[in-house]
């Protein structure tokens, strides 16, 4: 079970605080209408999936309920740092 | 009448850490028999000479005891003294004896003793290799279920209690610096090094006392006895405020970030039911900084013929028999071993007075400290040799001994029989690295120490003494300390004041890495050498599956069951690999590796759960009026966690009586729904309109403050997700309402989208659902009735459809909106929820006058089909879009921001045209009702399988216009106005409808505009 | 190969089991193969078997990074049902459920396919809708199924709580007497020894390292341990590791790998004959032929390669089973572990071309791939043989994501199975 710090309350608390909400850095076309379908299926269903580092998207949905990002390798579950919406990761995958 | 046995025909008459003063009766196959406090089930039953406790799985063999702890793979029981507290699989070698103890064997007709299985074992046995079931039982086809009811009967160990389990559990989260798992030398050492270093310590021990190898040695720590060390240091860490000392305590598993699960035994080791009040087994989840794993070795037995008769036992185990308990398990020992170690079983039986036939060691010298002793005492030590066969069929008899070759892969010579009647054997130690493979770290095979070694750490893991195959005291509490230091030094604490204290040391002898015995006779025809005891896998097992292809360690070990036991392999894995490896003729890491998972030993379901099931299963949310539902005897219908109101039957009403009568009532006069559960999320912000604007599909940039608007809400990919209205308080200052299921997850959408997509919009969301009590008044006489209690002004020119206004009703302050999911005049009446049973009642005081009637969820679901409203999750099912729902209405695709759903609507497979969409059905017969769910087709004369076209989504009988009305999918249906649909049903009828506006009711909506 | 059957045991008895065959060859890959089937798990060496028997393409080569049926084949439920909601979804399951029904015969390996009924349990009205929309649908298409009422369940497993004390407690059921489980390995191995009796390599212990493409074509596999090894077309049947191999061929799926857990009991004397699954509670229970109760729940939300979950979700299934089942407080939990599930945002395969061509998807079957098996391997083989898809398949197709002609079994299918 991961041991998660939340980048918002500043403490390590257990999964069962937090969901995963997906992909991380995933963003909205800014003109969805100029979208192909293509394109469109991309954005909601395409995702990276890798084996190994990952950036993810989570909410610490029974504490602060705010979501940040998670950079965790998917291999070894090692959570390599968490960071707030609209920064950047130190460490990024492939 | 159980009879009394007082038969402790094998217990010394002095030592051992059990109490002597504290006799114990139990009952063992409806028979009574005497122990001790501080026995365990096993040893009580050693003790009375009980030889037999158990018939193997497959072959019905007579079965003993082994071993004497955690890797005991015979003596599982069932325990329990009543129906209901029947725990089955109790490992007798884990189980305190206590007064009262009620046990029996899991197999064996019609007794343990004499079973007619074992025939069936003896005569079948031949046809039963590993895997034979994939082999056989299929022809005729027919037969397999026949077969398959056999093989089940034949199946399982114990049996489940067949009532309610009477006794509690709980678990307890905790945390600490360091978690030492394993109280014996290296246990005790890191967690006294890590408490006096200050830090926050558990320590766990799975047995009842700690000291783990230590308590059934005789050799001195500290110039001492060694369990006087071990008390002194229990005592010592007993004194630390910062240490627990858990026993009876399992660490069974090791998961992600250092978090571990230890299943404590309580009450279940001192009583069959646990006394009023206490719980039973406790379940504690550590989240530890460090982790010292100090868990030991378990001794290997060799694998040679016949090596599961009763009798045959682990050296180790014969031991702690003698030297914890006080029992000599048999009167003639001959001893097998690969190493020194193993000598201490023949000198302690020898020292309680008894026989030692022979020490029969495989290797060709050896002349260690422990040998010596043996020689010393003039035990016959035969070397280069191996016991090949035993023979006996309930306990050993005799002995068959040969000598090997230098590898000791075959026989040399003839072969000896001695009278004896108990073997101990050793094949040297295999690690207890379980918990580290937990973790996800591959074990590393040891030429050195001839075992599996723990992999690189995956974790905050520290490791120390046999784990390591450090075998020795010394190095055990050398590694410990070390363990300890290295914990407090990565916790930055300053180190211990600790040292080593003094032990013997002994001479030893190379171990010989051997596994399994040669027997005269090649393996596939020697008697059945056994590697796993409980699943009844011998050594020609395993040789079958590699000859037949099987030569990953993973497909052996699944074609011949091996390690799949409630034991896990822990006696017999390696044996396995070893003679996989043998046969395929090459090393065992190159065989392959040995995985364990959770749990370590198993783990009661109660336990694990803890106090989260029955009442506490999940919470139930009940409304501010739930008392007045109940006291009017209301059915309740489960919607989401909340109890809502179903319908209110009076006495000896029908279901459907109850709702004509509900649904007439409103239509006619006035009804009252509680409505609080619909989720409510007050939204503010000076972004809070553009915001609304963005996640529903229709458009708010005009809401007027004291107005209110119905809207769809939809994923991105154009599927409606939730609907409700929301009402403008103030021009920055929203009331959002949601479905009742829904109400979490519209909140966390909405947050999503503000957090990840929109942070510069200024919008701030709160779930507010719990504050207020809702209460809807629906009907001609609604007006009237709110008139008689508010202040306010709710006529028609004043208040208008869709408008809400602040005034008190009932002398409380509420706001009260004037929407309708009725068609009706409506008025929904929000307060505070404290006062939300005054307003209730006040109502109905009031209410008296127009027979204002409660309705529940059933007759809101009614009165809405009748108007054609749809229900979220009942009409959409997330593959519906706003038009396939025939609701272009609440879809404005001229808003100025792409909204969430607009793109996805658009994709070419959602603007077909034979999409299936939401339409009205007028069954033909008016008195028929349409099944919900019920699928329709064009054709009702196709042929399975039918084309389908769509299912019906709500289907009800309308009192208000005497006949059914119903609602559903039909491809293409939006074009299809007044044509036939066919649903065929279950019972054979198919009944025929024809497709019609959802609007059955009122399609002008003047109803609900007077 | 060898015949099995009873006869033959008794036989074989007699010269002490010394002379049985091996069940399958340990070949060196040739140069060159008509097709390449990346993943030797269930569906994949069913693939192979059914390509080299019925489609009679036998130049075929398994290649598997592990040993045979290692994977989410040694790590599943073993539920095999066909009762799913749409068209598309129940035609393939059902098709897989006519294989099942005859396979120990057809692959002379008995796989212990027991047909001992399923239970969908409802516990809210809504259910009991989603339930009796589900079943009408499966008996339109010729599916076995029958709603059943809360007095009926409790018929058929006295053992689960149908009280009205329960948090949720039974209002009814869907049942599918035909559905039930098997011998999960038995599986890999009868496809196994099938597809080498038809002359199918079957290379394990060689982890495929790279996808040859030219011209956007693939043409074949690079692998450590024996190098390249041509192909005229790859299928790929890999489950969790698939984006891991679609990145190699230079796309994206649109799939997510997540931990599934399991759990065993120890074994205990038969008491529940049945499958009884529930979405309301969140688990699902059967027992095995030795007498384990084997029981699984959702998955792990976050992504995850590493055969492992989190305990918490060990937690809520035991509590589901506890609350479903209340006798079994004192049974005690032997094992548990995790596999890698693909899953997919419709809860439905890819079965698929892909942008590369020559190169075929068969993945995303998420919690559900074990009881589709030999349907899969079917219907994938039938497309590798003639290089287009199976009309089964067609309906699975990854660029169903692009136009938005998902097939969503989400709602009938909440939980994992």
């Amino acid at each position: 079970m991961l041991h998660i710090y939340c980048p918002h309350c500043g403490e390590s608390r257990d999964e069962e605080e937090f969901h995963p909400a997906g992909q991380a850095h995933i963003e909205r076309p800014k003109d969805p209408d100029a979208c192909t379908d293509k394109e469109w299926g991309e954005f909601l269903y395409f995702r990276r999936n890798p084996r190994g580092v990952h950036h993810e998207l989570w909410v610490h949905a029974a504490g602060c309920r705010k979501f940040f990002n998670m950079t965790r390798n998917t291999q070894t579950y090692e959570i390599k740092e968490v960071y707030k919406l609209g920064e950047q990761p130190s460490v990024v995958a492939e | 009448m159980a009879q009394q046995t007082n038969n402790e025909t094998r217990r010394l008459s002095a030592g051992g850490r059990i109490d002597r003063s504290k006799p114990i009766t139990f009952t063992f196959n409806d028979k009574q028999y005497k122990g001790y406090e501080g026995d365990t089930l096993a040893s009580a039953l050693l003790a009375n000479g009980v030889d037999i406790i158990g018939r193997s799985f497959k072959y019905s063999r007579p079965r003993g005891i082994v071993a004497a702890g955690a890797e005991e793979p015979n003596a599982i029981m069932q325990l329990g003294a009543t129906e209901a507290t029947q725990i089955p699989n109790v490992r007798a070698t884990q189980q305190a004896l206590y007064d009262g103890l009620v046990c029996k064997v899991t197999n064996g007709w019609p007794n343990v003793d004499n079973d007619l299985m074992g025939w069936v074992g003896k005569l079948g046995g031949k046809m039963m290799p590993p895997g034979f079931y994939y082999k056989t039982f299929m022809y005729p086809k027919s037969m397999w279920e026949t077969y398959e009811s056999y093989i089940r009967k034949a199946a399982g160990l114990g049996r489940s209690p067949k009532e309610n389990d009477p006794d509690r559990y709980d678990n307890m989260n905790q945390h600490c610096d360091v978690l030492v798992v394993g109280g014996g030398p290296a246990g005790l050492m890191a967690a006294l090094t890590a408490a006096r270093g200050g830090a926050r310590v558990i320590l766990a021990d799975e047995q009842n006392e700690f000291g783990g190898s230590l308590l059934s040695s005789k050799e001195s720590i500290g110039n001492k006895p060694a369990t006087e060390w071990v008390d002194d240091v229990v005592t010592e860490l007993a004194r630390f405020d910062n240490v627990q000392l858990l026993t009876h305590a399992t660490v069974n598993g090791y998961h992600d970030h250092n978090f571990l699960t230890i299943h404590q035994h309580l009450t279940d080791q001192s009583f069959d039911k646990a006394p009023n009040g206490k719980i039973c087994q406790r379940l504690h989840r550590v989240r530890a900084k460090w982790v010292v794993l100090a868990t030991g070795a378990h001794e290997r037995p060799l694998v040679y013929g016949n090596n599961d008769v009763p009798g045959c036992m682990v050296a180790n185990a014969v031991s702690t028999y003698i030297q914890r308990y006080g029992v000599v398990p048999g009167k003639d020992l001959v001893l097998m071993t690969t190493n020194d170690n193993a000598y201490r079983a023949a000198l302690d039986w020898h020292d309680a007075g008894h026989n030692v036939v022979a020490i029969v060691d495989t290797r060709k010298n050896s002349k260690g400290t422990l040998v010596e002793a043996a020689r010393e005492r003039g035990m016959t030590v035969m070397l280069g040799s191996g016991v090949v066969d035993v023979q006996g069929s309930k306990r050993v008899t005799s002995v068959s001994i040969a000598k090997l070759n230098e590898a000791g892969d075959q026989v040399e010579g003839s072969v000896i029989e001695v009278k004896a009647d108990t073997v101990a054997s050793s094949g040297g130690w295999s690690p207890v690295i379980h918990l580290s493979c937990h973790t996800g770290s591959r074990p590393v095979w040891s030429d050195e120490v001839v075992g599996f070694l723990p992999g690189p750490s995956q974790q905050q893991q520290l490791t120390a003494g046999a784990m390591n195959g450090a075998y020795s005291t010394a190095a055990a509490l050398e590694q410990g300390m070390n363990a300890g230091q290295s914990a407090l030094e990565k916790l930055a604490m300053k180190m211990a004041d600790v040292s080593v204290p003094e032990t013997e040391t002994l001479d030893e002898a190379e171990p010989m890495a051997l596994f399994h015995i040669p027997h005269p006779k090649p393996t596939h025809k020697a008697p059945k050498q056994f590697v796993d005891l409980q699943n009844d896998v011998t050594a020609a097992g395993i040789e079958l599956a590699c000859r037949e292809g099987f030569e990953s360690i993973e497909h052996v070990k699944r074609y011949t069951a091996m390690g799949f036991g409630t034991d896990q392999g822990k006696l017999g894995n390696i044996n396995g690999m070893a003679i996989a490896a043998k046969y395929l003729k090459q090393s065992i890491p190159e065989t392959g590796t040995t995985i364990f998972r959770p749990n370590y030993t198993p783990v009661t379901f109660g336990a694990i759960a803890g106090r989260d099931c029955g009442e506490l299963f999940e919470p139930k949310r009940y409304t501010a009026m739930h008392q007045w539902h109940m006291e009017h005897g209301a059915k309740f219908e489960d919607v989401g966690q909340w109890k809502r109101p179903w319908y209110y039957p009076k006495a000896g009403e029908t279901m459907q009586e109850a709702l004509n009568r509900e649904c007439l009532a409103t239509r006619e006069s006035v009804g009252i729904l509680d409505a609080s559960t619909l989720g409510k999320i007050d939204i503010q912000g000076k972004d809070a309109r553009e915001f609304l604007g963005r996640v529903y599909t229709n458009a708010w940039a005009k809401l007027a403050v004291g107005k209110c608007r119905y809207g769809l809400m939809c994923g991105e990919d154009g599927m409606v997700f939730d609907d409700g209205v929301t009402s403008c308080l103030a021009e920055n200052h929203f009331l959002m309402t949601t479905t009742t299921g829904g109400a979490a997850h519209v909140l966390s959408w909405l947050e999503l989208y503000h957090q990840t997509e929109w942070p510069e919009l200024e919008v701030y969301f709160t779930s507010v659902t719990d504050h207020w009590a809702t209460m809807t008044i629906s009907g001609p006489n609604s007006r009237r009735l709110l008139e008689t209690l508010t202040d306010g002004d709710v006529s028609k020119e004043s208040m208008s459809f869709m408008d809400w206004r602040a005034m008190t009703v009932a002398g409380v302050p509420a706001r009260v909106f004037r929407i309708s999911f009725t068609g009706e005049l409506s008025f929904e009446i929000n307060v505070q929820a404290n006062y939300g049973m005054h307003v209730w009642k006040a109502l109905f005081e009031q209410g008296k006058q127009f027979n204002l009637t409660p309705y529940g969820t059933e007759t809101m679901h009614i009165l809405r089909a009748e108007k054609g409203f749809i229900i979220a999750g009942q009409d959409t099912d997330g593959s519906v879009h706003p038009f396939d729902l025939g609701m272009p209405w609440a879809v404005s695709m001229q808003k100025p921001f792409s909204f969430i759903g607009k793109r996805g609507m658009q994709r070419e497979d959602c603007v077909r045209k034979d999409r299936k969409q939401l339409v009205g059905l007028k069954t033909t017969d008016p008195s028929v009702v349409l099944p919900e769910g019920a699928q329709g087709v064009f054709d009702p004369k196709a042929s399975i399988p039918m084309p389908m076209v769509g299912h019906v989504s709500s289907s009800y009988w309308s009192a208000n216009l005497g006949r059914s009305v119903a609602m559903g999918f039909v491809k293409g249906g939006h074009d299809k106005m007044g044509q036939k649909v066919y649903y065929p049903l279950v019972d054979g009828r198919v009944v025929e409808a024809e497709i019609c506006s959802p609007v059955f009711l009122d399609p002008k909506g003047e109803r609900q505009n007077v | 190969m060898q015949h099995y059957s009873g006869f033959a045991l008794l036989k074989h008895s007699f010269s002490h089991h010394e002379n049985w065959q091996r069940v399958w060859r340990n070949p060196t890959p040739k140069k060159k193969y008509d097709v390449i089937i990346v993943g030797g798990g269930g569906h994949g060496l069913a693939t192979a078997y059914y390509l080299a028997k019925q489609f009679g393409v036998t130049n075929v080569a398994v290649i598997e990074k592990g040993f045979l049926g290692g994977g989410n084949t040694a790590r599943n439920t073993t539920i095999v049902r066909s009762n799913y909601l749409w068209d598309e979804a129940a035609h393939l399951y059902e098709h897989a459920m006519k294989l099942w029904e005859g396979l120990s015969q057809d692959l002379n390996y008995n796989v212990m396919f027991s047909q001992r009924g399923c239970l969908n349990l409802g516990h809210t009205l809504q259910d009991m809708r989603d339930i009796e929309r589900r079943v009408n649908a499966n008996r339109l298409n010729g599916i076995d199924g029958e709603v059943l009422d809360a007095k009926q369940v409790k018929e058929i497993v006295p053992v689960l709580d149908c009280s009205e004390n329960a948090r949720y407690p039974v209002l009814g059921a869907s049942w599918q007497p035909r559905a039930g489980i098997a011998r999960h390995d038995a599986v890999a191995w009868g496809f196994a020894r099938g597809a080498d009796a038809h002359g199918v390599d079957l290379i394990q212990q060689t982890e495929v390292e790279d996808l040859i493409i030219e011209d956007d074509t693939v043409v074949g596999v690079r692998t450590k341990r024996y190098g390249d090894i041509k192909a005229d077309r790859v299928g790929c049947v890999v489950a969790g590791n698939s984006s891991v191999l679609a990145k190699m061929a230079g796309f994206e799926l649109p799939l997510e790998s997540h931990p599934l857990q399991a759990l065993v009991s120890e074994p205990i004397k038969p008491i529940l004959d049945t499958v009884v699954m529930s979405n309301q509670v969140h688990g699902y229970a059967s027992q095995s032929d030795k007498g384990d109760l084997v029981i699984g729940a959702g998955i792990d939300g976050y992504n995850g390669y590493g055969q492992r979950g989190s305990y918490s979700t060990i937690e809520h299934t035991i509590q589901a089973i506890v609350e479903m089942f209340p006798i079994f407080s004192r049974v005690r939990m032997n094992r548990q572990w995790g596999g890698i599930v693909d899953t997919t945002p419709d809860a439905c395969p890819i079965i698929s071309e892909t942008p590369v061509k020559n190169l075929f998807f068969n993945c995303g079957w998420g919690t559900g791939g074990f009881k589709a098996t030999p349907g899969s391997g079917n219907v994938f083989a039938a497309s590798l043989a003639k290089g287009e898809m199976h009309p089964l398949a067609k309906p699975f197709s990854m660029f169903r994501f692009h136009d938005g002609s998902l097939v969503d079994e989400h709602g009938a299918a909440g939980v994992a199975h």
